[in-house]
C-alpha cells in the first residue's frame, strides 16, 4: 500500500487574496514577521498500485488531469508507503 | 429549434435558463441530466449557473468530468452553439472549450448585483441583436467570477475579437482586462459570468438579457433559411 500526499496551490504569478487575507491576520495578530502567506489545497490518497514507480506516474497523471488546473496552479506530491 | 439546459447536481439557476428560454424564444427545451449521452436532438445547449458538485476541488472541475460532457464538446466541434453561465462558464473553462479558468473574486466576497456590461463584440451569434458598444444591465451572482488567463492567451482573444462583454463601471470580481465574458474561436461557445436568463422581464429590474436569447433564435433561423417573423 502507498499514500500519495498531494499540495496544490497557485502559482506565484496568481494573486492569492485568501493568501493575503491571511498574512494581513496574522501581522495584525502581531505576527510582524510574515510577509508572505499561499493558501493551497493538501490532499492524502490511498494507493492500491503495484511499485512506488507506478504510483508516481499515475498520480502524476490525476494532478494534471483532475487535481489541479494546471493554467493556475502547481502541484507536487510524494509517495509514501504506508 | 430545440434547447438543452443540462442539469448538473448542484445547478440551480436551470429553473431560470429554462423559464427564460421558453418565456423569450418560446422554442421547446428540456432538462438534460448530466448522465445523458445523447445530444444530437438539440440546437442549443445550455450549462446554467450553481455549485455544480458543490464546488468541491474547484468550480466546474468535477461536473467538467460528467458524461454528458464529451457530447458537449462534440458538438461544440460540429458548430452547434453551446453556452455557459456562471457555473457553466467555470465548467466551460475546466473542460477546455474556453481559455483561462475562473478564480476566487479579489475581494473574497460574494456580489449579488445588477452589473453594467459593454457589449464589446456584437458579431457572436450571442450577441448580434445588441448594438456595438452598447451598455446592457445584467445581475451577477458569484464569488468565484474572476477571469484569468496568461498574458499570450489574453493577447489572442484580442486580436481574435472573442472579448465578447466587459464590465462596464464597476469590475465587481477584479477580472482580467475587465472581462466579463468571452468566446471561442470560432464564435460558437460562450461564457459569461453575469446571468442574462435573470434580465428577461421589466419585472425583473432589467430586460438587457432577453436579446441573447433572441440572438440565438435568430442565428439559428438564419443558418437553417427560415425567415424570421418579427
Amino acid at each position: 500500500m502507498y499514500k500519495a500526499v498531494v499540495y496544490v496551490t497557485l502559482r506565484e504569478s496568481v494573486l492569492d487574496p485568501q493568501g493575503n487575507a491571511v498574512k494581513g491576520a496574522l501581522n495584525t495578530l502581531g505576527f510582524t514577521e510574515v510577509n508572505n502567506v499561499r493558501v493551497g489545497k493538501y490532499m492524502e490518497l490511498e494507493l492500491g498500485a503495484a511499485d512506488r514507480a507506478q504510483a508516481e506516474e499515475r498520480v502524476r497523471d490525476m494532478c494534471e488531469k483532475l487535481l489541479a488546473n494546471t493554467v493556475v496552479e502547481d502541484y507536487r506530491f510524494e509517495i509514501v508507503e504506508g | 429549434m430545440r434547447a438543452a439546459v443540462i442539469v448538473f447536481p448542484g445547478s440551480n439557476a436551470d429553473v431560470d435558463l429554462y423559464n427564460a428560454v421558453e418565456d423569450v424564444m418560446q422554442v421547446p427545451v428540456d432538462y438534460v441530466w448530466h448522465t445523458e449521452t445523447d445530444l444530437s436532438a438539440y440546437d442549443a445547449i445550455l450549462l446554467p449557473g450553481g455549485f455544480s458538485y458543490g464546488d468541491y476541488l474547484r468550480c466546474g472541475a468535477i461536473a467538467r468530468f460528467s458524461p454528458v460532457m464529451e457530447q458537449v464538446v462534440k458538438a461544440a466541434e460540429a458548430g452547434k452553439l453551446v453556452m455557459g453561465i456562471c457555473n457553466g462558464f467555470q465548467i466551460l473553462t475546466e473542460a477546455g472549450l474556453l481559455p483561462g479558468v475562473l478564480l476566487r473574486n479579489r475581494s473574497l466576497k460574494f456580489r449579488c448585483k445588477l452589473s453594467e456590461l459593454r457589449v464589446e463584440n456584437n458579431q457572436t451569434p450571442f450577441t448580434r441583436d445588441y448594438a456595438q458598444g452598447e451598455v446592457i444591465r445584467i445581475p451577477i451572482a458569484h464569488g468565484e467570477g474572476n477571469y484569468y488567463c496568461d498574458e499570450k492567451t489574453l493577447a489572442a482573444l484580442k486580436a481574435n475579437n472573442q472579448i465578447v462583454f466587459r464590465y462596464h463601471g464597476e469590475n465587481p470580481n477584479g477580472s482580467l482586462d475587465d472581462i466579463a465574458g468571452i468566446c471561442n474561436e470560432k464564435g460558437n461557445v460562450l461564457g459569461m459570468m453575469p446571468h442574462p436568463e435573470r434580465a428577461v422581464h421589466k419585472w425583473m429590474t432589467s430586460d438587457d438579457g432577453r436579446r441573447m436569447f433572441t440572438s440565438i433564435l435568430n442565428t439559428w433561423r438564419e443558418r437553417n433559411r427560415v425567415t424570421a417573423h418579427a
